[in-house]
Order: C-alpha cells, then sequence, then structure tokens
C-alpha cells in the first residue's frame, strides 16, 4: 500500500488559464495499491483539477505537445516521462511554450 | 548477439539513453537536467553559460550592433522577450565577460483595444510590467495600440539611415569606442516618467470596429501583427533609436516561416524570419533569440526566475483549426515532439533564402502594407486605402498578393 503524496504542481506560460488562473496546488494524492506515476497523474489532473477545454493540456496519455514539463526542476524526459514514479514532497512544473514571444 | 532480421523500434533507443548514468555532455560531472535537440543533456550551470554566451556571441558575430547605440527593446511580456530583456540587463552589467555596449531602452505595446479588454484589465497588465521595467533601469515607453491611428503616413515608405553613422567598420568602432571610454561605462537613460495609459475612447472603439469586421482569425492576426510592426518603427524613429530588437524564438520562427508560405509570403520570408531586417531603411531589426528554441527559453526563464507577464492574445484557447498560424503551430510542435530535429532543419532554410534574396531586393518596388520588397507579383490596386494611417482616400497602392488576399477580408 502506497501513502498518500503530497505535491507542489506549478502551472506557467499560459496553462494557468485552464485552471481557473491558479498557478500552484498544492494537491495530495489518495494512497493507493500501486505507486502513482505521471501518467496516473494526468488523468487525475484532469479529473479534478482542470476546469476547462482539457485537449488544450492533455492529448491521448501525455500531456499535448509544447507543453514542458519538469519534476523537481528537471526535464521530465531525463526521469522517464510517463513512466517515473512519484514520490512525496515532489515538485511538478506544467509550462506552456505555445505562446508568447 | 544481433540477429539480421530482428527488429529495433525507437523504445530501445529511449531505454538505453535512460539507464544511462544521465551526465552533463559538456562538464560531464553534473546530473544533467535539461535535454535540448536530440540527446544534448545538460546541467543547470552548463545550460545557463550555454544560454547566456549564445546571446552574446549572436550579437557580436553579426556586428551590426556598433558600440554606443540606442536600441529599442520590444518586449511582449511574453518568455522570450523578457529573456531578452534579462539578457539584454546581465550584458550590460559592470562585470560582465564580453560586456554589452549598446544603450538600450524599452517598449510595449498594449493590444488590449483589438482584444477586447477591459481598461482596467489592460491597466492591470501595464502596472504588473511597468513594475517589471522599472527594475531594470532602462527607460521604458508603454504605447497603446489605439495610437496607430496618429501615425504618419512615411511610416510606410522607407526611409534613408541618418546622416550621423559615419562610415566605418565594426571593429574599427569597436576599438575606438573602448579606447575612449576605458574606465567608464554607459550611464543608463534616466526612466521616463509614466503615469499610465493614455486612450482615446474613440480610437478604441474604431480598433474594436476594424478587428470586429475581419472575417477570418488568419486575417485578424496578420492585421495586428502589421500594425504592431509600424507602430514599433515609428516609434524607434521618433524617440530616437536607430535599431529595433525583437524577441522572435527559433521555435515561433520556424512556425512564421510555414505559415508564410501558406499565405502566400515567400518572397519575404528571409526579412521577415532572418536575423537582421534592413526594410525600413533606417531601422534595422534584430531578432537576438532566433537560436533559442521554446523549450530552452521557457526552462531559462523557470530556473533562474526571469519574470515574465502572461497575457492572452487573439488565438488564446482557440482550437487547432482557428487560424493558419494556429494551424502551423500544432503542426510544427507535434512533429517536433516525435522528431527533435524538426524546428532547426526548417529554420536553416531561413539562412539559404537570405543570401538568395539579398541579390533581388535591389530591382523591385515596395510594397505599401507590409512595406516588402517583393518580385514581380506586386498589384497595383485602386483601392479605399491607406487603413493602416486611417486615412479614407481613393489612392493608387501597390500590395502583395498575401496583403492584397488578406485585405479583401476587411
Amino acid at each position: 500500500m502506497a501513502a498518500p503524496i503530497a505535491l507542489r504542481l506549478q502551472f506557467g506560460g499560459g496553462a494557468e488559464l485552464l485552471f481557473d488562473g491558479v498557478k500552484e496546488h498544492q494537491v495530495t494524492l489518495p494512497s493507493q495499491s500501486e505507486p502513482w506515476d505521471m501518467k496516473q497523474l494526468l488523468v487525475w489532473i484532469q479529473r479534478n483539477l482542470l476546469k476547462e477545454r482539457p485537449e488544450l493540456f492533455v492529448q491521448g496519455d501525455s500531456v499535448r505537445p509544447g507543453i514542458l514539463v519538469l519534476i523537481n526542476d528537471a526535464d521530465w524526459e531525463l526521469m522517464g516521462e510517463l513512466e517515473y514514479q512519484l514520490q512525496d514532497q515532489d515538485n511538478v512544473v506544467f509550462i506552456s511554450t505555445l505562446h508568447g514571444g | 548477439m544481433c540477429q539480421v532480421d530482428e527488429d529495433y523500434n525507437g523504445q530501445l533507443d529511449r531505454d538505453e539513453v535512460l539507464s544511462f548514468s544521465k551526465k552533463c555532455v559538456k562538464c560531464k560531472e553534473a546530473t544533467a537536467v535539461l535535454v535540448i535537440r536530440a540527446g544534448d543533456m545538460f546541467c543547470s550551470g552548463c545550460f545557463k553559460e550555454y544560454f547566456v554566451h549564445k546571446f552574446r556571441a549572436m550579437l557580436g558575430k553579426n556586428r551590426i550592433i556598433f558600440p554606443g547605440e540606442r536600441v529599442l527593446l520590444a518586449v511582449s511580456g511574453g518568455p522570450s522577450s523578457c529573456s531578452m530583456l534579462n539578457q539584454v540587463q546581465e550584458g550590460l552589467s559592470q562585470n560582465a565577460h564580453k560586456k554589452l555596449r549598446f544603450i538600450p531602452g524599452i517598449v510595449y505595446i498594449d493590444e488590449g483595444g483589438a482584444l477586447g479588454l477591459s481598461v482596467e484589465e489592460r491597466q492591470r497588465t501595464v502596472d504588473e510590467l511597468q513594475s517589471m521595467f522599472k527594475a531594470t533601469g532602462f527607460p521604458y515607453h508603454i504605447l497603446p495600440l489605439e495610437e496607430v491611428f496618429d501615425l504618419p503616413s512615411s511610416v510606410l515608405e522607407e526611409s534613408s539611415p541618418s546622416s550621423e553613422q559615419p562610415d566605418i567598420t565594426y571593429k574599427a568602432a569597436v576599438d575606438h569606442f573602448i579606447q575612449t571610454n576605458r574606465n567608464c561605462y554607459l550611464s543608463p537613460e534616466k526612466q521616463a516618467d509614466l503615469t499610465g495609459l493614455n486612450i482615446q475612447e474613440s480610437h478604441t472603439h474604431s480598433l474594436q470596429q476594424i478587428f470586429g469586421s475581419i472575417k477570418t482569425l488568419t486575417a485578424k492576426e496578420d492585421l495586428l501583427q502589421t500594425l504592431r510592426q509600424h507602430l514599433l518603427v515609428h516609434t524607434a524613429r521618433s524617440k530616437g533609436y536607430s535599431k529595433l530588437m525583437l524577441g522572435d524564438n527559433c521555435t515561433r520562427l520556424a512556425v512564421k516561416l510555414l505559415a508564410s508560405i501558406s499565405l502566400g509570403r515567400g518572397a519575404q520570408l528571409a526579412i521577415d524570419t532572418g536575423f537582421s531586417d534592413l526594410r525600413y531603411g533606417d531601422i534595422i531589426t534584430v531578432r537576438p533569440m532566433r537560436d533559442y528554441s521554446a523549450k530552452e527559453v521557457s526552462f531559462y526563464n523557470h530556473m533562474y526566475n526571469v519574470p515574465s507577464v502572461f497575457i492572452p492574445t487573439l488565438d488564446t484557447k482557440t482550437t487547432d483549426k482557428a487560424s493558419v498560424l494556429r494551424l502551423t503551430e500544432s503542426f510544427v510542435t507535434k512533429l517536433q515532439a516525435h522528431f527533435p530535429s524538426t524546428v532547426s532543419t526548417i529554420y536553416r532554410l531561413v539562412g539559404i533564402i537570405n543570401l538568395l534574396y539579398m541579390y533581388i531586393c535591389e530591382w523591385f518596388s515596395m510594397f505599401i502594407v507590409c512595406v516588402c520588397v517583393g518580385g514581380g507579383l506586386g498589384l497595383v490596386v485602386y483601392k479605399q486605402g491607406g487603413i493602416v494611417c486611417g486615412q479614407k482616400s481613393l489612392e493608387k497602392h501597390l500590395y502583395c498578393y498575401s496583403c492584397l488576399r488578406l485585405t479583401s477580408f476587411l
């Protein structure tokens, strides 16, 4: 049994518009039998935090291309992307790179 | 052992990369935190060095900004232009290695009138940006897009460079500057004192009417881009700047390149997406951020706390097919996710086109709206013209194919 996991989620670059303009969220994922991974986190976010237009944030199993994901200030490509297993007090940042110049 | 007909798919390569220890490719000691392009992993420190160095090298290599010159930085509030502002700030600081030597100013154009934002919302954004600009110490100018109605028609003409710039090589200019300014630094100009946006309501109404009457988002975006560009050039001219710096990054320029081809702007590709844009004659536009991908900029801004302000624009929260630009952006970013060299390949085209462009631009006349020199496809049209200057007179104008098509949506 995995204990509940507390996470700090941040949204930037315009992604916060889909979350009522709130950039920082402190969330606690409920405990479950298997460890939480990023794939499940995205589903959880879509169900519990995302306020509108899910197609602008997720695409299939993963985030929409153009959204940079950082886990503990490191590129998620180096951490295993969707397979990365979340740990307590992890900091996950989603920055949309599709806007602005 | 390898088998001749074994099927190696991409997944195998990916697992190999991840299972190896992820050390920075440069210092080979610290753990990598970012992947740029395909397989280049950097640690935080090396990435910062690489980022800063690229900016200085870009300016130094192109040798277009002379020491002591006044350069206007066009900041939209977005990550790329704010990153550019941050790099200029760092580059001008006393203890910078290979210090930058020009005199910057900042300009922000508030486009809320065209987007239908309320005055309060616009003022809020302006206040936020104003505090950011004040912190830099550079003089800044904040203008509403409505000022485009007060532009003189000379903005559509190519001006000759001011006679002050002597015919001197870059190297000689730098040497001369170093000798005369050996122990002093360029003191920043006094900051302008601004009391907020000065908007004429009738102009806002006119602006909204114009944008409201345009049927497609593509045409709206194009018009907004054109108006913004004219206002930026006019501001640079009237405030005495000789260079304009835009914050377009590599990803954005690759998208713009493909979208331009779709919109019939193939002839102007080189100047629309190249490093320097000489179409206005006296004001030269440069794009120092053009070698940075959107990912690099976002990562740097996040890691090193570069402030930026998110401001919604015409295509915020629109669907993928809302406009040509949005569709192209969606196409390029999706392709980039699977093929990391997409953007750099598109972008390299610009360098090739640029060389060809240099030879042909002398012989053709200038187009009225995009102020581009183009080849042979210019159509002389009698139109109730001057939408850019707000005049209504029947004048003979030369339009390029793309602008002619887009003005038909007005």
